[in-house]
């Protein structure tokens, strides 16, 4: 098995789990903070197990683990996909894009606690406990805002047309996937047209997709200027340790 | 220096003076995360499953597992981690479940949500938030003594 497919994985919630770690003390209410905080807390120990696989099974001629993965490769070598690099920008477009990746992810998690292999399938059940009370937490408000208020609807409107070109990127597969990720679409479609219709949002007609990070072949300018900030230290002071 | 091999009992009832460095009123056997317990040769092998895959207190707990083993003469210790099964809320002792509600923390429910309110006894509860002060709880309130507490995710 190709470790790509796990760097995939681990580098999706690595980046992801950096991004809203970015909210904390600045949520707009207290348990908001509280649950962007756990949430991140929760994708970067599922990168730990992610990478910490990827790392081992890439042996010990690599002399890599979990963290030389995370804080000593470059921008050119992340396998995430474009959606989770995207900047915070305002709480809608967050909770937006939190809402479009968890309704993934939990598709490709429950896909992947059926992999043969029995460490991918043990990583996958742990995941998918944490992830159905994410994408249930990333749901509701996606329909209590998109259903709430004029503003807040715009809001959360503008957030998915602005989002929607990278998520077609989520569903595009080749070999080194652990599980055929375009086979999730379907699954994923119906659970969106659900939340959008109680949200009142409405689903853009282009499927236009951005493509190129989970292949390497072309990031967004954003995920290098959040690498610098998450890699500051342990570049700086290559000696240090936790 | 232990000349005979403690029995696996007696470590099981060590550990259950462990506390949980998150909830001090439940020990780690409460919480149902020593997962088992056995003699390799001479070494200890006591293996530990996680809460939440992202927890900080695993850290603290492995460090209290071996500082409590030592501390009752262990000099051969092995700590293994074990992720699958991933750790249920089903296996959380009665005891512990007991000790939670009494401690102001609503124990885990299968429903999905609190039984009542852990203060005042209230079936009248409503969410705040799926999430709360630690990985493992969210946030509620009794809608009749109208405080807010702590509730212990069922997973």
């Amino acid at each position: 098995m190709s470790t790509l497919g796990l760097i995939r994985m681990g580098d999706n919630t690595l980046v992801l789990g950096q991004r809203v770690s970015e909210w904390c003390g600045h949520a707009p209410a207290l348990e908001e903070d509280i649950a962007l905080a756990n949430t991140a807390l929760d994708l970067i120990g599922q990168t730990q197990l992610w990478l910490g696989l990827a790392a081992e099974r890439e042996g010990e001629g690599e002399g890599r683990t979990a963290d030389t993965l995370a804080y000593h490769r470059d921008a050119w070598d992340f396998r995430n996909v474009l959606l989770v690099e995207q900047p915070n920008r305002d709480f809608g477009v967050t909770m937006m894009r939190q809402f479009l990746f968890d309704a993934w992810h939990l598709e490709a998690l429950k896909a992947l606690a059926a992999h043969e292999d029995a460490e991918v399938s043990a990583i996958a059940q742990k995941s998918v406990k944490e992830v159905t009370y994410h994408r249930e937490r990333s749901s509701d408000t996606v329909i209590a805002l998109g259903d709430g208020t004029e503003e807040s609807h715009a809001r959360m409107q503008a957030a998915l047309d602005r989002l929607w070109p990278y998520v077609g990127e989520m569903f595009s597969t080749d070999d080194d996937d652990l599980t055929d990720m375009a086979a999730l679409r379907p699954t994923f479609d119906a659970y969106l047209e659900t939340v959008l219709t109680e949200a009142t949002l409405v689903r853009p007609d282009s499927d236009f997709a951005h493509m190129g990070g989970k292949t390497g072949a072309r990031h967004t300018e954003h995920l290098g200027h959040m690498l610098a900030t998450m890699q500051v230290l342990p570049r700086s002071y290559p000696d240090a340790t936790w | 220096m232990v000349t005979a091999r403690t029995s696996v009992d007696e470590v099981w009832a060590w550990l259950a003076d462990v506390p949980d460095p998150e909830i001090p009123v439940i020990s780690l056997v409460d919480l149902g995360i020593i997962r088992d317990v056995r003699w390799q040769g001479d070494t200890l092998e006591v293996t530990v499953t996680p809460t939440y895959s992202g927890c900080p207190a695993t850290a603290i707990i492995n460090m209290e597992i071996e500082a409590a083993l030592r501390a009752n003469g262990i000099e051969k210790l092995s700590l293994k981690r074990k992720i699958a099964p991933p750790w249920t809320t089903d296996w959380m002792t009665q005891a512990g479940k007991a000790k939670l509600e009494s401690y102001g923390i609503a124990p885990p429910q299968p429903a999905g949500g609190p039984e009542r309110c852990p203060h005042c006894q209230s079936t009248s509860v409503e969410k705040i938030s799926q999430f709360g002060s630690t990985p493992c709880k969210a946030q509620w309130r009794c809608t009749d003594c109208l405080e807010p507490f702590d509730y212990f995710k069922c997973i």
